[in-house]
């Protein structure tokens, strides 16, 4: 069960910096851990995180090992339309997570 | 070593009991109850911000999860939380803040989590959630969190009068290779550090929480294990009596302090 919580306003004035904040449910697993009877535990990450703005990107990251579980992003832009603000997490074994928010700008 | 004489003790227990009270005495170790504060006080800013902001806070991806299965029909019965307890915004207000209550069939105290597996049981007719599982979690992490704000109020039952004694008991018992109680960091000590990190005064009130050391949310038993384990004594299996007496025990000692579930600690 992926979850996300995402923070964007509903609504913004035309030029405004809005802030968004996501945050995902993931263990990220870093693969430098064994089991209690020394089987190496595989690596199990999310690996790229983007974000679009009505099918612009405006944001993209790439997480490493290191990065702590339940991964959260917090970045600004600056509202020019109305619509729609969409997230895609990817990482090992083939996980992929999406969420969508929309914002009224005025 | 500073032991509380249990008569001492009693007095209060008795007024919130309804038992005749004596005298009002505080026992000598414990702490008074207008100094008595959360973890939340002694939070660093950036986590005192994670737990108070919901989009950031961790816990409340176990509390979305956990609303999903409040309203999930379950077992033989086909029966979801919802369908008897209807919206738990509002059925459920307060119902963590007076955990762990006594259960008449079984004779004892049971803690939250127990009473979610029970319902379960009896209820929907659906097997018993793992300790420590995302699902039992996510549930009593969601109800908790209907709390949030609410103060602690253990119930006013004469019948658990014994269980907050056991549970008073091992709270100011030594145990383990370091003999020590818990009583002599939480009680005596508090507000000192114990290598880098500050003694907190232990005060239940945001379990189940997210620990970063832990990158997950927890319950009460596992932080509880963690302690027992510290003092170098072997910690009780989860849902041990001895693990819902303490839990009793911590709450009278918490009364009157809001719930913060879900919060987060470090």
């Amino acid at each position: 069960m992926a979850s996300a919580l995402i923070n964007v306003p509903k609504k913004a004035k035309l030029g405004d910096v809005i802030e968004i904040k996501t945050l995902i449910s993931h263990i990220m697993e870093t693969g430098f851990r064994h089991s209690t009877t020394g089987v190496p535990i595989p690596r199990d990450i999310i690996t790229s995180f983007v974000c679009t703005y009505n099918n612009e990107e405006i944001f993209r990251a790439v997480l490493y090992p290191a990065i702590a579980a339940n991964p959260f992003f917090m970045f600004t832009t600056i509202a020019t339309e109305s619509g729609t603000i969409k997230f895609t997490w990817q990482g090992d074994n083939g996980f992929l997570a999406t969420a969508s928010a929309s914002i009224t700008v005025e | 070593m500073r032991v509380p004489k249990r008569t001492q003790w009693l007095a209060p227990a008795a007024m919130l009991l309804g038992f005749a009270a004596v005298e009002v005495v505080s026992a000598p170790a414990e702490i008074p109850l207008g100094e008595r504060r959360s973890g939340y006080a002694d939070l660093a800013p950036d986590t005192k911000a994670m737990q108070d902001d919901d989009t950031a806070n961790p816990g409340m991806l176990w509390v979305q999860d956990g609303e999903a299965l409040w309203n999930a029909k379950s077992g033989a019965a086909n029966r979801a939380c919802a369908d008897c307890h209807n919206d738990a915004r509002t059925t459920m207000t307060g119902v963590a803040a007076r955990y762990p209550a006594f259960d008449s069939k079984l004779g004892r105290p049971i803690d939250l989590e127990q009473r979610i597996n029970l319902c379960r049981a009896e209820r929907q007719q659906a097997p018993a959630f793992a300790y420590e599982s995302k699902e039992l979690l996510s549930l009593s992490a969601f109800i908790g969190k209907q709390s949030r704000g609410e103060p602690i109020t253990p119930p006013t039952d004469e019948r658990l009068r014994p269980f907050l004694e056991a549970g008073l008991e091992q709270f100011n018992r030594r145990q383990g290779q370091l003999n020590l109680s818990c009583g002599q960091c939480h009680n005596d000590n508090w507000g000192k550090r114990l290598a880098g990190s500050l003694i907190p005064q232990a005060h239940p009130t945001g379990y189940p929480l997210y620990r970063l050391e832990w990158q997950a949310v927890g319950s009460l038993q596992r932080r509880l294990r963690n302690c027992i384990a510290g003092m170098r004594a072997e910690p009780y299996d989860y849902g041990a009596r001895e693990f819902v007496s303490l839990e009793l025990y911590l709450m009278w000692r918490a009364r009157g302090l809001p719930i913060e579930t879900p919060a987060v600690r470090p």
